[in-house]
């Protein structure tokens, strides 16, 4: 007998219903944007438009943002807060209800594999709601002997790797402790927004508590900009958090970024290698590398270099690249032309620096943006490569000799969002975890994500916590 | 560091560690694979061909092991075209008996040895149950190894006596049982696989089926590894059985998804990896039945043996 292949294992897409053309929701109502303007949305895997959605303006953002403020003044910031626990369940409830849906039209319209939609994205946004429901009447108890307050309207903006999660790590946390909100997905990703405008829509969440404006850059700006926003809840690039930061400075806006990271994955020459290696693979290539904390720089003792390397590249051989429908793809689309050139092009200045570099031997689809997982080695610490953030499926390797060595370069970036340590001793997981400058540290494990555990980075990687007690922190006024 | 195809001696002390909790995860994933239409059909026949019906008890007669072995020829003759299992497995004192009902069928013969299952006798003792069955005609040993010895730290014991069997097999292919329930942890299967290999295991093998827990995922998983690091390191194939504890197609599927990812398409013959179970057959059967009738038939339309 030849070979085992597996057949095709297509998740079925009858039951979703894409609307042809998508308005703005705003005050409980979906409205036509006042900026006549439309932009398409595509499936990212074969360049197939999958809906019309509206371009919202300044004019479309500022009625949003009084829909949200009204809301607030006249029944968000005065039903007890039992009540907004109530709702926040009901949207937890009605997410699960439809999670087959929410999972099939996240990897349509992101490119993400359905195994990761299904298994990660959708169940761990509704655990979010579930989460914040329950902190919704308790918040007292979480702040002992504070006075804490609502802050009023967030405006919050998310990026595309994760475009349902990250509308459930803003608006879970927001409506529990409060406020009102008006969310922007990102330009490529806004159908899981759009569909969880739906269903806030149906747990007969008061008009006006949640608003969702679609758009580009400009939304954002127009929501950033916008006088009567307190908040800005920001997850992105650190580029733009940058931008941010600049524009609301001087203004009394309160602001949480959560941007870029190049975190380190670190292997001791005791650690099992085995299983080390598969945190690797997880730690770059989950969600084609478009991880925010994704461990795209791997530091190997030079004494298990060689094997590390071996076993590295037979486990990239068994990965499957393709349809992100097909429930066995490890490996999905990247999620748009314009990322994929980005990785290209540091996939070139690789080539021009003369790095080594190994690519999975896998068959690409004909169509659709794709990128095979890659690893770069025997990178040096000044290499663009190692120095800058890729967001795709390639991992910069370096070597190092000792403890002090690898705390020292893995610190030397200007991110520090999360690592991963990988030993077999326990003393020496404490040693490096309180000497690496990251928001998440994980110890022989990776990408592991939990409500009630908080997430933010350091230094370029921005500041504000979310998840957890601490990232209720960001959503109150505290006395 | 050795080249490819010389064997050198490790320290067993210094084997790989392993931990548990990625295995777990890694062996989740596998369960995650979702194996349909024709690949279940050409699985499901891969998982029959690699099954080594066994009868190890004590009330075993001539009458039962004839029994078996006409089953493990004529698995279910309704539908014609099946493929034959690899192997039966006996005990010493029934391998003449199965080898004569199951001459010129391609069906192998495996007796367990060495005091099995316990392997609390003397070398000299295992030694001569070794050369007995084999002398029978046995084509394949499945010998235990000294759980006792090994859990002690005695590792070179346990190697010189897997050796010493070796030796004793001849044509016969050896195979190595670590019984995995006794040996509790993930890194004593690894350190055990390494030492069953270096001593000149043929294959290796989790267990007696006497002893709770058995062939669980996590466990052949971590000795596919094994595998895997030996050919990695000497190019030389070493076979892997599971036995116990695989009792219905979904679990046998999932294995020989974990043997294709972590070893490769080469370890998907009979002559690489056997599943050591009874009753896996006929669950096997009835979802090849199912598949090309489209429905479940009752157990009762399904020789027990």
């Amino acid at each position: 007998m030849k070979g085992w292949d597996y057949s095709p294992a297509l998740e079925s897409t009858s039951h979703v219903e894409i609307k042809k053309r998508y308005e703005l929701y705003i005050n409980g109502e979906w409205v036509k944007p006042a900026s006549k303007k439309y932009f398409k949305t595509i499936n990212p895997a074969n360049e197939e438009v999958l809906a019309e959605v509206a371009h919202a303006n300044e004019k479309d953002v500022d009625k949003a943002v009084k829909a949200a403020r009204k809301a607030y003044d006249e029944v968000w910031s005065k039903i007890s807060p039992a009540e907004r626990a109530k709702y926040i369940f009901r949207i937890a409830r009605l997410m699960q209800e439809r999670s087959r849906e929410f999972a099939v039209v996240e990897s349509l319209d992101a490119g993400k594999t359905i195994r990761e939609s299904r298994d990660v994205d959708v169940p761990l946004a509704c655990n979010h709601f579930f989460y914040h429901a329950g902190w919704a009447d308790k918040l007292e108890f979480a702040f002992p002997n504070r006075k804490i307050e609502s802050i009023g309207v967030a405006g919050q903006i998310i990026p595309w790797n994760f475009p349902l999660l990250m509308a459930a790590w803003k608006i879970a946390p927001a409506l529990a402790t409060g406020n009102t909100v008006v969310l922007k997905p990102a330009e490529t990703t806004p159908l899981t927004a759009l569909k969880l405008a739906e269903i806030i829509h149906d747990s007969g969440l008061p008009p006006g508590v949640v608003n969702i404006v679609t758009g580009y850059g400009d939304t954002g700006a127009a929501i950033v900009n916008h006088k009567d926003v307190d908040k800005i809840a920001f997850t992105g690039s650190t580029g733009v958090g940058k931008i941010i930061q600049k524009a609301i400075a001087g203004t009394n806006k309160k602001a949480t970024l959560e941007l870029g990271g190049k975190s380190a994955n670190i292997i001791m020459d005791d650690a099992p290698i085995d299983q080390a290696v598969e945190g690797v693979i997880n730690g770059i290539f989950f969600n084609q590398g478009h991880v925010c904390c994704a461990g795209s720089r791997l530091f190997i003792q030079e004494g298990v270099v060689d094997t590390v390397i071996e076993k590295l590249k037979h486990r990239m051989k068994s990965l499957i690249v393709g349809n992100p429908l097909d429930k066995n793809t490890d490996i999905g689309a990247i999620n748009s032309k314009e990322q994929l050139d980005i990785i290209n092009g540091y996939l070139k200045i690789g080539e021009k620096e003369g790095a080594e570099m190994y690519q999975s031997p896998c068959d690409l689809p004909s169509s659709g943006y794709y990128c095979p997982p890659t690893l770069v080695m025997n990178l040096a610490q000044s290499s663009r490569l190692v120095q800058e953030e890729i967001f795709g499926p390639v991992l910069a390797i370096q070597t190092f000799r000792t403890i002090d060595e690898v705390i020292q370069k893995a610190n030397n970036t200007p991110y520090g969002l999360a690592a991963g340590v990988w030993t077999d001793k326990g003393s020496r997981i404490f040693n490096l975890t309180t000497k690496l400058r990251a928001g998440v540290i994980w110890a022989n494990t990776y990408n592991k994500f939990d409500p009630t555990s908080p997430f933010g980075g350091y230094k370029e990687s921005g500041f504000g916590r979310e998840g957890g007690l601490h990232g209720l922190e960001g959503y109150l006024k505290m006395n | 560091m050795s080249k490819k195809g010389e064997l050198e001696i490790p320290d067993f002390r210094n084997t790989p560690t392993i931990d548990k909790v990625g295995v777990e995860e890694r062996v989740a994933r596998f369960q995650k694979r979702s194996i349909k239409t024709e690949s279940k059909m050409q699985g499901l026949r891969m998982a029959l061909n690699m099954i080594d019906l066994t009868t190890l008890e004590g009330k075993d007669t001539p009458g039962k092991v004839k029994q078996m072995c006409y089953k493990a020829q004529h698995l279910h003759d309704v539908h014609p075209g099946l493929p034959t299992v690899a192997a039966v497995c006996v005990y010493p004192s029934m391998v003449k008996t199965a080898v004569d009902e199951v001459k010129g069928s391609g069906v192998k013969v495996a007796s367990v040895s060495t005091a099995f299952p316990s392997g609390q006798a003397p070398l000299e003792v295992k030694l001569m149950d070794t050369k007995f069955a084999v002398d029978q005609g046995a084509d394949e040993i499945d010998m235990v190894i000294s759980r006792g010895k090994f859990l002690a730290g005695d590792y070179n014991f346990v190697f010189d006596e897997i050796a010493a069997i070796k030796e004793a097999c001849g044509k016969a292919r050896l195979k190595v049982i670590l019984e995995t329930g006794e040996l509790v942890t993930l890194d004593n299967v690894r350190r055990a696989s390494d030492i069953a290999m270096h001593a000149g295991a043929d294959f290796i093998k989790t267990s007696t089926g006497k002893i709770k827990p058995a062939a669980t995922m996590q466990v052949t998983y971590t000795m596919l590894e094994a595998i895997r690091d030996f050919h990695l390191k000497t190019g030389r194939m070493v076979g892997m059985k599971p036995a116990g504890g695989i009792s219905n197609s979904k679990l046998a599927l999932h294995n020989l998804v974990m043997v294709k990812e972590t070893l490769g398409n080469e370890w998907l013959t009979n002559e690489w990896f056997r599943f050591g179970a009874s009753s896996l057959a006929n669950d096997v059967l009835m979802q090849i039945m199912k598949t090309e009738t489209g429905i479940y038939q009752s157990t009762d339309y399904f020789s027990i043996d």
